[in-house]
């Protein structure tokens, strides 16, 4: 029992942060119908800045990690400011090449650095052990990533349900030439959408390296986990992405902790979850929260 | 083309004057080959014409919204309280204070109606949100009820008043409408009508509207131009227009001795006379 609910609770966790990067996706996919190949990258990105802000700069782990969010908000701006604006209006597919040669680049900048290989980790800035919670044990990392991506999740669905600078936008997302229509400059709009990526994704690899150490490869596997995630909560939809997450989190950590020992190659965690993609795909092909187009009749 | 004695100088201070202008498409296909005309503030101004006179350019020149479409203002200006504005984007031009409202209501479908009429606040530093709703929701009562609803499942008439009701949010000086009545029964039509005439007389307004139907245009409008393939052919306040035959034949449907002619007939005429 307390086996299933460790693997639960690791689950929701996990699946939480997958949430949180997937709304980053969502976001630019929403806005300008970008699909965005290098989210993994700017995850990797936000870990490994965080860590050189701690380790190398020596900072304070708060500060460090609010460092490391806006640093790599600033370059999911920048990204869109030079490479990206001059592909609205090209052919979605020259914009989707444009994204993946992005996430190369941005990976061959990581390796140019030492994070590019090798194991790496925050210093410990929480106390040893955990809480036990009906028998299972809940790290304090556990804890900390649990309430931080429910904060940010709670922050975006705000920023984008009640502030007039989300709700324009949405209007983006609606209606380009009716927001440009009312002074919404799509310009802007794109470049917050993709600093808004870019922050969703460092927190994202920042509670990733609390709770589970910094590596490169790792980290970027998570970036790509954000394809079935999105695909499965409906590619426009911020709470599909939140629902699917947990979902494929929780999928996964089920997966591993009872499949796994009756399959000699194990490794379940990464076929399973995908197999629920394909059954709700197959029912739901928007995927869960998908638009689906308003006809009146 | 005889003389019509009232200028639109005459209605009030030119607050837009559309000079000689020529616009082009994807840089070869001309669309305006010299329009001129004069908005004079404070009054409604109707553009009238048949499909493909050059309307809706001639809005977007003034808005901005020619840049997205790739079209562009080769040749004259466009002078909003004296200052040239052809070629700004259109967030600069909301700013200025001219808005339009777009053909076809293009309501942000899976937006509620509050939301939609939010999007139009974003350009302005102060905004009593509250209040501001509330003026929207006295000039268009049904919306008051829809306040929570998608506009996507809005009936035509309610996205009409959504669309104009967001624009006001903007607090415009200058409010362009295209095709008000595009699509809408012609109860509402002459609601919407009513409602624009109402907005200009009681805040003040300047507008400039677009239209098909000439007879519900002129109903409300001070000052009328006619436009053809990409030029102005006739001008003129209200009455003028509406004393005129060619309007009268052409664009109200009124056969020379009094009475309704059929839309048939009023074609093969026109078709003749631009042959002639």
């Amino acid at each position: 029992m307390s086996f299933l609910l460790e693997l639960l609770v690791s689950g929701v966790v996990l699946g939480l942060i997958y949430g949180l990067v997937a709304l980053g996706f969502v976001l630019i996919y929403k806005a300008s119908r970008v699909v965005n190949f290098a989210q993994g990258e700017l995850l990797a990105m936000g870990a490994f800045s965080a860590h050189f802000f701690l380790v190398v700069l020596k900072l304070p782990v708060v500060l460090a990690f609010l460092l490391a969010l806006g640093f790599t908000a600033l370059v999911g701006y920048l990204l869109e400011r030079v490479f990206l604006k001059r592909l609205v209006g090209q052919p979605i597919i020259s914009v989707i090449m444009a994204t993946i040669g992005l996430a190369f680049f941005l990976d061959g900048l990581l390796h140019l650095t030492p994070y590019g290989a090798g194991s790496y980790g925050y210093p410990t800035f929480l106390p040893e052990g955990g809480v036990a919670f009906l028998g299972a044990r809940i790290s304090y990392a556990q804890l900390l990533a649990l309430f931080l991506t429910l904060a940010f999740l709670f922050l975006f669905s705000w920023f984008f349900q009640r502030s007039t600078l989300g709700v324009a936008m949405r209007s983006v997302a609606d209606d380009q030439m009716a927001a440009m229509s009312l002074g919404v400059s799509v310009a802007k709009v794109f470049a917050l959408a993709w600093a808004a990526a870019g922050l969703a994704a460092a927190a994202g690899g920042v509670m990733v390296g609390t709770i589970s150490g910094l590596n490169f490869d790792g980290l970027v596997h998570i970036g790509l986990r954000v394809f079935p995630v999105v695909i499965l909560g409906g590619l426009d939809s911020i709470p599909g992405a939140v629902v699917a997450g947990i979902l494929i989190g929780v999928l996964e950590n089920l997966a591993a902790g009872f499949l796994d020992p009756y399959i000699p190659g194990g490794g379940t965690r990464d076929v399973f979850p995908f197999l629920a993609l394909l059954l709700v795909l197959w029912f739901k092909p928007h995927g869960l929260f998908g638009t689906e187009e308003i006809e009146r009749v | 083309m005889d003389l019509n004695p009232t200028r639109p100088e005459d209605l009030g201070p030119i607050l837009l004057l559309v000079n000689n202008i020529e616009v082009v498409y994807h840089d070869i296909i001309q669309v305006l080959r010299g329009v001129s005309l004069k908005v004079p503030e404070g009054r409604i101004t109707a553009l009238l014409g048949p499909n493909g006179a050059g309307k809706t350019t001639t809005l977007r020149a003034i808005s901005g919204l020619l840049i997205p479409e790739d079209g562009e203002v080769v040749r004259g200006e466009i002078l909003y309280r004296g200052e040239p504005i052809h070629g700004r984007p259109p967030e600069e031009i909301v700013r200025l204070g001219i808005v339009q409202v777009l053909e076809g209501r293009r309501v942000f479908k899976h937006l509620t109606v509050e939301e939609n009429l939010r999007v139009g606040t974003l350009t302005r530093k102060e905004v009593h949100l509250k209040e501001e709703l509330e003026r929207i929701y006295h000039y268009f009562p049904r919306l008051a009820d829809l306040r929570h609803r998608l506009a996507g499942y809005c009936s035509g008439g309610e996205q009409q008043m959504i669309a104009i009701g967001r624009a006001l949010l903007a607090k415009p000086r200058l409010l362009l409408l295209d095709e008000p009545s595009l699509g809408l029964a012609p109860l509402l039509v002459r609601e919407i009508f009513d409602i624009v005439a109402r907005v200009n007389a009681e805040e003040g307004v300047t507008v400039l509207v677009v239209e098909q139907n000439a007879r519900v245009a002129l109903s409300i409008a001070h000052y009328g131009y006619i436009m053809e393939t990409g030029r102005i052919v006739l001008e003129g306040d209200r009455d003028y227009l509406l004393e005129n035959p060619d309007v009268q034949e052409f664009y109200l449907g009124v056969a020379k001795g009094g009475g309704r002619k059929s839309f048939k007939e009023v074609k093969a005429y026109k078709r003749r006379k631009r042959f002639m």
